[in-house]
């Protein structure tokens, strides 16, 4: 009789504890947590009315994010990221607790959070130029000066050949790159991303990934990002906050020990694959690794021998 | 076949053009197969020579159960017979006779002193329908937009519009003449009537319609209500609001009509009662044809422009959105060649 996760074991003993950080980590993590506050999440919470009540999308979440620093959110399905992250940018209004960003308390939707939602949401009747503009008009400032602004932005997501394109004429990964472009243009304190690779395809999404991160090292910006691409916020955060569903509660917040610069290759370091198989355990629960796969009630519909597999 | 019957597949072009004019030649054909061929329907009889008959002339048209009745008639009296072709009833004039009154309606005198050529009736017909039209959109459209834009203004103006919405325009033309006289006012108020309520509500459903998630990505790039109103929500919704106006447009000529009986008889209805108290059906053909033409050509015209204008949501070339981004100063001008929906990304370096 075999013992069944056997194999797996000397892969376990090989990776170090995710919580172990090398020194220049460690440093990193340290001189992030002297940098001033910007976004400060203090016992967040949202209900819903259900049919049978309210129902409580998130509870008591509290968290500081700190100056050009990258956090993730990962969580299952159902577990209020969206909500979430539609709180901080003041589209919708928390039933409990509140967020402050440099001190002052959040009322609602402003160019001082910036948002990239999965949808891209450009505006499709505008040129990608006038599309950038958009939050430098909404500021007041004159057109010229705007547009001269724009193409800078636009020049650095590297799209200044598309300048004069419309969204129609783009492709998804260049649509996003827009939409990073305008939401920056605004100039933001924090910049929240809803899923913003979701819709992409596997390719296109790891050069969004390099291009992000090229962005936040040259530019002045936090970043806030939800995904549900466990290997995405490793590569991309320093720390993860990882939610549970039902209520959205935060399960743990983890610092990522993988070092900076991170390139994507560093998939199978150690730092990395410890961080993932923490993340894994607590996304999908052991439950379901050690008992047989539930079974779909299907009788055999071919004939005999004719397998597949 | 199965080519053209599959469903919710679209034509090819060359398909597409020609079952365009086939929805017009196929009633033309049918409505000469019942003009010309003639043992088909024929109800009537046109008498070529009356035979002595005293009581009937030539190109006299009575019933054929008539005319056969008085052959019987007089052949039983051993009098010679009169003779006729089978014709159709005057008020169905075959296909060349509304033909040549499309030309002849226009050239010939008003039989009366005072009444309008056709060409008039027309031109009065189209100011009519231009100024009721207009005003509906300027109060219209921009209440709409608020009622879209806005729950509470929604709120507190749909409710009353519905519930006009129902009463028949036309119902307010006794009112309309007591208080507007009897000339061009209370016909131009018919119009505005029958136009105005259906369009806030259509208008304000259509902005209601417009992408919220546009709404919330120009909130957080700092738009304030009347930006959002502006610069979102209307230039999100203008292709269908235009397509909304067109509609309606059309709906303005159905109470034309009505609206052109009410106090002084006028315009292109006028011309269209007045030949039929004449019998000349022909005429009456010609005007409805002509009413259909206007309408038709109109929308036709302005579907062009609109698919031109709001290339964006129809995604197609268009020399003349070029030309309208030129004088706007807005780009779009220049559209760069390689930008094909499926352009490769360039490669990035980590």
């Amino acid at each position: 009789m075999a013992s069944p996760p056997e194999s797996f074991a000397p892969i376990a003993e090989v990776l170090p504890d995710y919580r172990r950080q090398s020194p220049a980590v460690a440093a990193r993590f340290a001189a992030l947590h002297q940098r001033p506050v910007v976004l400060e999440i203090d016992g967040l919470g949202r209900q819903f009315a259900g049919e049978h009540g309210p129902v409580t999308a998130l509870r008591d979440i509290s968290l500081q994010i700190h100056r050009r620093e990258f956090v993730c959110v990962i969580g299952p399905s159902g577990c209020g990221k969206s909500t979430f992250i539609r709180l901080l940018a003041g589209l919708d209004t928390p039933t409990s607790g509140r967020v402050l960003l440099d001190g002052k308390p959040v009322t609602g939707p402003g160019p001082d959070r910036g948002m990239v939602f999965q949808g891209y949401t450009l505006f499709p009747w505008l040129s990608v130029t006038r599309n950038v503009m958009f939050g430098l008009e909404m500021q007041g400032r004159a057109r010229s000066e705007a547009e001269r602004e724009a193409l800078q932005w636009i020049d650095l997501v590297g799209l200044n050949k598309f300048a004069h394109a419309y969204p129609h004429q783009l492709s998804g990964g260049m649509k996003q790159r827009v939409a990073i472009a305008r939401a920056l243009a605004a100039s933001p304190r924090i910049l929240l991303m809803d899923e913003p690779f979701g819709a992409l395809d596997a390719q296109t999404r790891a050069q969004m990934q390099a291009h992000l991160l090229e962005i936040w090292r040259n530019v002045d910006v936090t970043i806030f990002f939800i995904t549900h691409d466990l290997d995405e916020a490793i590569l991309l955060a320093d720390r993860i906050l990882v939610l549970k569903a039902n209520p959205g509660e935060v399960q743990e917040i983890i610092e990522v020990p993988v070092p900076r610069p991170r390139r994507l290759d560093q998939v199978s370091s150690p730092e990395f694959l410890a961080t993932r198989r923490r993340l894994d355990d607590l996304i999908h629960p052991k439950v379901h690794t050690h008992a047989a796969p539930e079974r779909l009630p299907i009788v055999r519909l071919t004939q005999l021998g004719d397998d597949v597999e | 076949m199965s080519r053209w019957l599959s469903i919710r597949k679209d034509l090819t072009p060359g398909l597409h053009r020609r079952f365009g004019v086939l929805a017009f030649l196929i009633p033309l054909a049918t409505w000469s197969l019942f003009s010309y061929v003639p043992w088909l329907w024929h109800p009537m009889v046109r008498v070529t020579d009356p035979a002595g008959v005293s009581w009937i002339k030539p190109g006299q048209i009575l019933p054929r159960e008539d005319f056969a009745k008085l052959v019987e008639k007089q052949a039983a009296l051993a009098a010679p017979t009169p003779t006729g072709t089978p014709a159709n009833p005057l008020y169905f004039p075959p296909p060349h006779a509304v033909g040549r009154a499309l030309y002849t309606a226009f050239t010939t005198e008003p039989v009366l002193k005072g009444d309008k050529w056709l060409h008039q009736a027309i031109f009065a017909s189209i100011r009519t329908i231009f100024w009721g039209f207009a005003l509906a959109c300027l109060v219209g459209v921009p209440l709409g937009v608020f009622c879209g834009a806005s729950p509470a203004i929604a709120r507190l103006t749909e409710p009353f519009v519905d519930f006009i919405r129902y009463m028949p325009a036309p119902a307010f033309g006794a009112l309309m003449v007591a208080i507007f006289g009897i000339h061009v006012a209370p016909k131009i108020s018919i119009i505005f009537i029958g136009v105005f309520f259906p369009l806030v509500l259509v208008v304000a459903t259509t902005v209601r319609r417009a992408d919220l998630s546009l709404v919330e990505a120009a909130q957080t790039l700092g738009a304030k209500p009347r930006a959002l109103v502006f610069r979102v929500l209307v230039p999100a919704s203008l292709p269908d609001l235009y397509n909304d106006l067109r509609l309606l447009l059309g709906s303005a000529w159905t109470y034309l009509i009505v609206a052109e009986v009410v106090g002084v008889s006028s315009g292109i209805s006028f011309f269209i009662n007045q030949q039929a108290k004449y019998r000349n059906f022909d005429n009456v053909y010609a005007a409805i044809v002509i009413i259909g033409a206007i309408g038709f050509g109109t929308d036709q015209a302005l579907a062009w422009l609109g698919q031109r204008l709001f290339a964006w949501k129809n995604p197609r070339p268009s020399r003349l959105r070029r030309f309208f981004g030129r004088l706007t100063g807005a780009p779009g001008a220049a559209r760069p060649a390689d930008a094909s929906r499926n352009a490769g990304e360039p490669v990035s370096t980590f």
